[in-house]
């Protein structure tokens, strides 16, 4: 088809779902009455259970913990894919040589980061780091968890790269430590599922002790559960900002 | 303890580890952790699908069993029909991971990896019972699959076939994904018993919007038309084993999931309204296997042929279960085993000629696997399957659905499987002809004109022979598709998993309550009729006489009587353009006239 | 106004498929089909939400303030996750696209024709 004949198409067929999709969600409560027995349960009871004031942690981690299991080996796994897409091909050097290409080259640099920004950007290193351990490890209390704090974490090293270049960044992180934090990090996940199998329980049964609620102790399995997704996401993100570096890298020609 | 959540947690354990040594595992090991793994898996799904046919296995993870009706946490359902696509799954990946043992070396064991998350999650998929736990497995295996199907980065067509397979599936999961937010919203409810038994008693516009948005999203990953555009172009590209998953299993996972949907949730609201959604899929189904058949047909590198041909075949499996109803059901689970085999089979031959002679160009292979007889011999008896020789399981599960169709008044039905099975067949019959045995001359007009599509070898080393880890599966999977169709009492398991899987009540019974359901299958005839016999074994040798005539010096290549049917395939072809922005046009297509046809049969009360 | 989010979501959807349908670059292509994407997260947020409601987390509020649907909340979490990596995944694709044809307008891709 022409862009022509493909725009007609659409433009007949996208009205027609559009419609019908109005069409449906006219069937929706309105706005702010929604009276679901499945959220107001957990609301009701998710604290008093699990020793968790978050309820969306505790959904996540303990109530629907298996989906965010798999959400977790979706980032895992496209973590690897993403390792295995960007690998490097024959005739791709290590920086030097490789695909130099006439229109892209080193006219193109990036260039060096003013006093400023490196000042800015290692200073707010440490801060992040432990804002990102303060959101991982509070999850089950207020809002937060593995998942938002490791992508706080993973931006420690992005800043790093912004305040000065790609040789810090990769001086700075230990590639294969990295790696095995992101697969610790879904192992660890897997491990606590059967930390309840194996004592005859269910697989991803909250089998530790409970804690006082409010504590940042408490809430047994969700608590080491957010600590295990934030490594893995942390690893994981940093393996993707590694991944695109080097491409970028390769693209500039040479050094950023 | 129960062996329910093993499936899962297994392959996800064995690729965490595998990814955690990524750097110091040596290969051989590697390989053996992954065998091991999908028989390990094998072996329970088979026990689970054993311990599933009394009864529905339910079980809660985290022990959230249901507070009055009230489902807290996540289930898995499982059923004779679940887990043996379970089972079904592991078996094709044992076979890939055999076959993929003298493959070209991954970095490091990221592919390895990949096929044990691919494998989790497809388990995941078929075993589950809840609405959101269903996106989620889907995404991951989704997520899995574009990263395997792009693994050929140096070439550019499956980087383009990657891309384009990611980008349809991943807008068909966010349709589904609509779908499910308003069934929550309407019911308050993600396990799929729950849904069901909130919903009222006839559609209105949000579950029928919401139907059409989920069928349409799992009907993009079981290649309907017209969404199937997606699953050519990542089968051509795809490495071989990865093939024999996408064809075998994942894409009749997405008709699965449309028929757990419907069985589980939209059974009863679609009561009164059976014959809108028969009237619906059976229209769609039978398109489907028309254009599948005629373009495979017309494609000379035979991975691209053999994955029209898997559009054809899907086609057929959405008839079987358009029907609605339970001999129909059985006859597609068998249908889905058998063809999965034999195709699976088929792949693995299309990688033994890639292996050996470096090339799946049936032009540029004419005769030059003259030597290669056994391969040859599999590739005919995995064609016979196709086709739906008796006694092939294939061909089972088709007298089982003509059957139906005929006694439910759409005996035109057995006709399209007819049509379907001479126009692939004879597409695989005439590559055997010309590539085993030298016949045709080797023009272009032969196949219709259909470009070369390169293909980079996935082999290293010696080639001059074909290590029995290749051939070895292959030929193991089609003597199994014509085991299955021996062995008795196969159909009786078949209808008892068809009868559990369809017992609406029964499935809410026993997920929300634990209730004890008792099973009466309806029995089987045990004889077929004699018609459709004959028309498989007439459409066998009608794909024969095909393939012959197509490589015979009688074919029409220039302008002749002919040439009004070849541009009628000529047009259907050149709308399989590879251009992104007509796939989605299409698809955009699909999911109006889905929810609108859907909402006018229903309405109008057809 | 009641109605309004739900539009919002029907909106975004048909403007996600509008930008992949005439996108000429795939980046540009990828990030229509994140615009795509977020039509689930409005239409699962505002499923969720209730007038008056906090949020369901009662480290502040006691048990039983009317709190709006953790669930839909969660069910987001998952749905974000999906599209960064699938973003990532296609972004992928796209770099190693570029190396092999440079180009990223789809129009320009003749690999798999018919």
């Amino acid at each position: 088809m022409n862009r022509g004949v493909r725009m007609v198409l659409f433009a007949a067929s996208g009205v027609m779902l559009f419609g019908i999709l109005l069409w449906g969600l006219r069937g929706l409560p309105p706005l702010g009455h929604y009276h679901g027995p499945y959220g107001d349960v957990l609301n009701s009871v998710a604290v008093y259970e699990r020793h968790a004031t978050d309820v969306v942690s505790a959904v996540n981690f303990d109530y629907r913990g298996f989906d965010t299991l798999g959400e977790e080996f979706i980032l895992f796994i496209s973590v690897i894919g993403c390792t295995l897409l960007l690998r490097r091909q024959k005739g791709e050097g290590q920086g030097e040589g490789g695909s130099k290409d006439e229109d892209e080259s080193s006219d193109r640099r990036a260039p060096s980061p003013s006093d400023a920004t490196k000042v800015i950007t290692i200073g707010l290193v440490g801060p992040l780091i432990v804002f990102g351990l303060y959101i991982v490890s509070h999850g089950q209390l207020t809002p937060g968890g593995g998942f938002q704090g490791g992508v706080i974490l993973a931006t420690a090293p992005l800043l790093v790269y912004l305040g000065g270049d790609f040789k810090t960044f990769q001086k700075i992180i230990s590639h294969t430590l990295v790696e095995l934090a992101e697969a610790g990090g879904a192992l660890a996940y897997v491990a606590i599922g059967f930390a309840g199998y194996v004592i005859g329980q269910a697989f991803l049964k909250n089998v530790v002790p409970l804690g006082e609620t409010g504590n940042i102790t408490s809430s047994g399995t969700i608590i080491l559960i957010s600590l295990a997704t934030g490594l893995e996401v942390a690893g994981g993100f940093v393996l993707l900002l590694h991944a695109f570096l080097e491409q970028t890298l390769e693209t500039l020609g040479g050094q950023k | 303890m129960p062996l329910a959540p093993l499936p899962v947690a297994i392959p996800f354990a064995v690729a965490g580890i595998l990814a955690a040594s990524n750097k110091f595992m040596p290969r051989r090991l590697a390989d053996t952790l992954a065998v091991l793994c999908a028989v390990a898996n094998l072996v329970f799904c088979v026990l689970l699908m054993a311990a599933a046919r009394s009864q529905l296995l339910v079980y809660w993870f985290g022990g959230w069993t249901p507070r009055a009706g009230v489902a807290l946490g996540i289930s898995f359902a499982i059923g004779p029909f679940g887990a043996g696509l379970a089972a079904f799954t592991s078996l094709l990946v044992l076979a890939a991971m055999v076959f993929s043992l003298h493959y070209f070396d991954a970095i490091g064991t990221l592919f390895h990896v990949l096929m044990m998350v691919f494998l989790g999650a497809m388990c995941g998929f078929s075993l589950t019972g809840d609405l959101f736990n269903l996106f989620v497995f889907f995404e991951l295996m989704s997520a899995a699959a574009f990263a395997l199907c792009g693994y050929k980065i140096e070439e550019t067509a499956p980087l383009q076939g990657a891309l384009n397979f990611a980008i349809t599936n991943t807008i068909a999961a966010f349709a589904a994904l609509l779908g499910i937010a308003m069934l929550y919203a309407r019911t308050g409810a993600l396990n799929m018993a729950q849904i069901g038994r909130a919903l009222d008693s006839r559609p209105d516009a949000l579950v029928l919007t919401a139907f059409a948005l989920i069928l349409c999203g799992f009907f993009v990953k079981g290649a309907v038309l017209p969404f199937h555009f997606w699953l050519a172009d990542a089968h051509a590209v795809a490495p071989t084993p990865v093939c024999v998953l996408f064809s075998g299993v994942m894409v009749e996972l997405g008709l699965y999931a449309v028929a757990r949907i419907y069985w589980g949730i939209m059974d009863h609201p679609f009561g009164a309204d059976r014959a809108a959604v028969t009237g619906l899929l059976l229209a769609v189904g039978t398109a489907t296997a028309v254009v599948g058949a005629i373009m495979c047909f017309g494609q000379r590198h035979i991975k691209r042929l053999l994955a029209f041909s898997t559009v054809s075949h899907m086609g057929l499996m959405v008839i079987g279960f358009a029907l609605l109803r339970i001999d129909a059901l059985a006859g597609a689970a068998l249908y889905v085993v058998g063809h999965g085999l034999v195709k699976a089979s088929l792949f693995i031959g299309s990688g033994i000629l890639l292996h050996r002679l470096r090339s799946v160009d049936e032009l540029e292979l004419k005769g030059r696997a003259r030597q290669c007889v056994g391969t040859g011999a599999m590739w005919v008896l995995a064609g016979l399957g196709l086709a739906g020789l008796p006694p092939f399981a294939t061909f089972l599960g088709e007298a089982a659905i003509d059957d139906t169709a005929t006694k439910a008044g759409h005996a035109w039905v057995a006709w399209v499987f007819f049509f379907s099975a001479v126009l692939t067949a004879g597409a695989v019959f005439r590559v055997g002809g010309r590539v085993f045995l030298g016949w045709g001359h080797g023009e272009e007009g032969e196949t219709g004109g259909a470009k070369k599509i390169e293909e980079g070898p996935e082999t290293k080393g010696p080639r001059h022979d074909i290590p029995a880890a290749m051939y070895g599966p292959a030929a193991v999977l089609a003597l199994l598709a014509l085991a299955v169709g021996i062995i008795p009492g196969v159909r009786q398991a078949a209808q008892a998993g068809a009868t559990r899987f369809a017992d609406y009540a029964g499935y809410q019974a026993r997920v929300l309550d634990n209730a004890v359901v008792p099973l009466s299958p309806p029995p089987v005839e045990h004889v077929f009729p004699a018609s459709s016999m004959a028309r498989s074994i007439g459409a066998a040798a009608a794909a024969f006489l095909l393939a012959w005539f197509a490589l015979s010096p009688y074919w029409p290549r220039k302008k002749s009587w002919a040439s009004p049917v070849k541009r009628l395939a000529y047009n259907v072809r050149r709308v399989h353009s590879g251009h992104i922005g007509d796939y989605v046009a299409f698809l955009t297509f699909g999911l109006a006239l889905f929810g609108i046809v859907l909402s006018v049969l229903v309405r109008l009360g057809y | 106004m009641s109605f309004l989010p739900y539009f919002v979501a029907a909106w975004l959807f048909l403007a996600g498929l509008y930008g992949i349908i005439t996108s000429r670059n795939f980046v540009h292509l990828i990030i229509c089909l994140a615009v795509l994407q977020s039509s689930t997260y409005v239409l699962l947020l505002s499923i969720g939400y209730k007038w008056g409601g906090v949020p369901p987390v009662f480290a502040g509020a006691a048990v039983g303030t009317p709190a709006v649907d953790p669930v839909v909340q969660a069910l987001m979490l998952t749905d974000i996750v999906v599209e960064a990596t699938v973003v990532a995944l296609l972004l992928s694709l796209a770099v190693q696209l570029h190396k092999h044809t440079r180009t990223l307008n789809p129009d320009d891709l003749e690999a798999l024709e018919g």
